[in-house]
């Protein structure tokens, strides 16, 4: 995947708490089995039917950091949310909580979630709602959030930052413990199902 | 130290630990469908790797499968696509697959169990979130995304942060015509959609304990819904028995050494829960969801909520929103709703036990004439023991579809969809919005809901029913 260092761009405030990944990426998009040209399922109901709908404001247009609101990307497993937002432009997103999955699987596609406190998320929607061409950087190296004269610093974990700042695939780095996985495989018990035909 | 259950199965699979590090985690079964594997089948190719172990692997159809002609090709060119690339990569890393037609064929969480495959103590993984439902069981089961997918066909491991816990307690016993979905439903909506995240959920008590099978793996099912890693139930002898004589089954010795291990997986007297919820089976009742996410439901006897009367400003705009796409006016009885369709099926409600239930109300019954309810058995194993039981024909003389097997309306990736505006009562999983379909209105309820619901066209419970079928007492 894509290295994650810094990145600094403008930003999009969605106004919504749990944004699930139906709204994200509906099921209909998904049947594509390439691995990118996902953008244009992102939001796409939102996007069709609200004309006011953020990422159609032209102030917003070319965002590439989506403010959201708390409980981002709850529901279905689907990766293709992750990878639509990249599609569609966007190298982060920042809400006060994230679903479990979601947020997993950003780490696994490149796209970084920040989770800030609810505080500072309102803070952000403000800035950017009274000057959209606000730039707003968020630096992981120094896990920091900076708009104007703000900066905010946000948590992540060493081992997913370090994977992030190197844009490591897991596979490759578990290959590394093969004799763990072989160790492991020769204590199964001898009673677990296969999936053979039976 | 005294562990819960989930911390037994966890640790037991740990392949490797080192400080700093997430954990790595042996999987024993991986389950496959056709939308989240053909990037990670391409992933493999692309970087030479085979599949580790094709032998703990099976696939199956039920995304995109239509349930009508089950047996014609499929005629949306991309549903088409989906499910070939998923032919050709069972083919070509030699995965067992169950495609459209075949016996073993269903919704990959149902399959899963009814095969014998999902037993107490595995780790289970499939790229879909409702991969939960295994844990009725006794089993740690959970979705994952495609990249991890890829990583489990490479390596049959993935890296792990090690479950906060949670106990979700049920004490007493559940009143008439109050089902498994409307415990996890009640239980939804008193934790949030994310209220469980970070944890995986036991659930305990009397009234746990009570449940078949089938009704176990309603409430696994739906832990994601409250934003659960998983959620799991400690095996016990209706565990045993639902298992014992199923194909993958162990047998003879192996059969005896694994119910001795089986026993063990329980919570400890004295294992801590970092977070619990208890509630009473005597206070549930009838559950229909009103708003656009499965934590906004109510008791069926309620009101359309005022968003007004939310005290938090998040749940009260999504209440607005959720009013407005739902086309719903606050105050409105629950009761006083309307529904166009009734959807009856998928990996939360499309087993036998579901159906039966069902089929005991449409008895000697029509379906309201401007309703109409598709009935979608969620395994070929489920259609055929239905169609032996004569339950179909209870669905066709009520007036209601009988499908062939598949995920169908829970989700708008086959011909089985709401049109915009229309709404339904369905037993599936999710009421987002555009869920069943674009611009589609879901109401989450319980299959005898939902078939109370199809007599009358509106939201209905089965003691709301006043009339008598038409052959009653047969």
């Amino acid at each position: 995947m894509q290295p994650f260092t810094t990145h600094t761009g403008t930003a999009a405030p969605l106004r919504r708490s749990a944004v699930d990944t139906d709204q994200i990426i509906p099921a209909e998009y998904l049947k594509r089995i390439t691995r990118t040209g996902f953008e244009d399922g992102l939001f796409v109901a939102w996007r069709t039917n609200e004309p006011d709908f953020v990422l159609n404001r032209p102030e917003h247009a070319g965002a590439s950091i989506l403010v959201a609101g708390p409980d981002f990307g709850t529901g279905s497993s689907r990766e293709h949310a992750c990878w639509a937002l990249l599609d569609g432009g966007f190298r982060v997103v920042i809400s006060s909580r994230f679903a479990d999955i979601f947020r997993n699987n950003s780490t696994k596609s490149g796209l970084l979630t920040v989770v800030l406190p609810q505080a500072d998320v309102e803070a952000l929607w403000a800035a950017v709602e009274a000057e959209p061409a606000t730039p707003v950087t968020v630096d992981l190296q120094a896990r920091t959030v900076t708009h104007g004269d703000t900066t905010v610093p946000f948590e992540i974990d060493d081992y997913t930052r370090w994977r992030l700042l190197e844009g490591l695939d897991d596979v490759g780095l578990t290959e590394r413990h093969l004799a763990d996985i072989e160790a492991h495989e020769a204590r199964r018990p001898p009673w677990l199902p296969t999936a053979l035909p039976a | 130290m005294p562990k819960t259950l989930a911390e037994k199965v966890y640790d037991a699979h740990v392949v490797r630990s080192a400080e700093g590090e997430p954990d790595l985690l042996y999987i024993d079964l991986h389950l496959v469908h056709e939308v989240t594997s053909p990037q990670a089948f391409d992933g493999l190719r692309a970087a030479g790797r085979p599949v580790r172990r094709p032998d703990l692997t099976m696939a199956t159809e039920d995304h995109n499968v239509p349930t009508l002609d089950v047996l014609a090709p499929i005629a949306d060119p991309v549903s088409r696509a989906q499910v070939e690339a998923l032919r050709a990569n069972a083919a070509e890393f030699g995965i067992r697959l169950a495609p459209m037609g075949d016996r073993d064929q269903g919704i990959v969480h149902v399959i899963g169990p009814q095969l014998g495959l999902t037993q107490p103590g595995m780790t289970i993984v499939c790229g879909d979130s409702h991969t939960s439902t295994h844990g009725a069981f006794g089993a740690l089961a959970f979705g994952i995304g495609t990249s991890e997918v890829e990583h489990v066909l490479a390596t049959q491991t993935l890296p792990q942060k090690r479950p906060r816990q949670m106990a979700v307690t049920v004490e007493g016993e559940l009143p008439e015509g109050v089902s498994a979905k409307d415990v996890i439903l009640a239980v939804i909506a008193q934790i949030g959609t994310n209220g469980a995240a970070g944890h995986v959920i036991e659930y305990r008590g009397s009234a746990i304990r009570a449940l078949s099978m089938e009704a176990r793996m309603t409430i696994c099912n739906m832990s994601i819904e409250a934003g659960a890693r998983a959620g799991m139930i400690a095996p016990d002898e209706t565990t045993f028995a639902y298992l014992q004589g199923r194909p993958h089954a162990p047998q003879g010795a192996d059969w005896d050494a694994a119910v001795e291990h089986w026993r063990s997986l329980h919570t400890d007297d004295g294992a801590v829960f970092d977070t619990e919820v208890v509630l009473h089976a005597a206070d549930l009742a009838p559950f229909v969801t009103w708003g656009t996410n499965p934590g906004q439901g109510l008791p069926i006897t309620g009101r359309v909520p005022d968003p007004a009367e939310f005290a938090d400003d998040h749940e009260r705009r999504a209440a607005e929103q959720a009013l407005a796409y739902m086309g719903l006016t606050p105050g409105t009885p629950l009761r006083e709703i309307e529904v166009d369709t009734v959807f009856l099926g998928s990996c939360t409600n499309g087993r036998i036990e579901d159906l039966r239930t069902a089929a005991e109300l449409l008895r000697g019954r029509r379906i309201d004439p401007n309703t109409r309810m598709l009935v979608v058995p969620g395994s070929v194993g489920v259609k055929l023991q239905a169609e032996a039981e004569g339950l179909d024909r209870v669905f066709t003389e009520a007036g209601a579809e009988w499908r062939g097997a598949g995920c169908s309306m829970c989700l708008g990736m086959n011909p089985d969809q709401l049109a915009p505006g229309e709404r339904s009562a369905s037993t599936s999983n999710r009421n987002f919005q555009g869920r069943q379909g674009k611009g589609g209105r879901t109401h989450l309820v319980s299959p005898s809901v939902a078939a109370a619901t199809a007599l009358t066209g509106r939201l209905t419970a089965p003691a709301d029913l006043t009339d008598a079928p038409a052959t009653a007492g047969v």
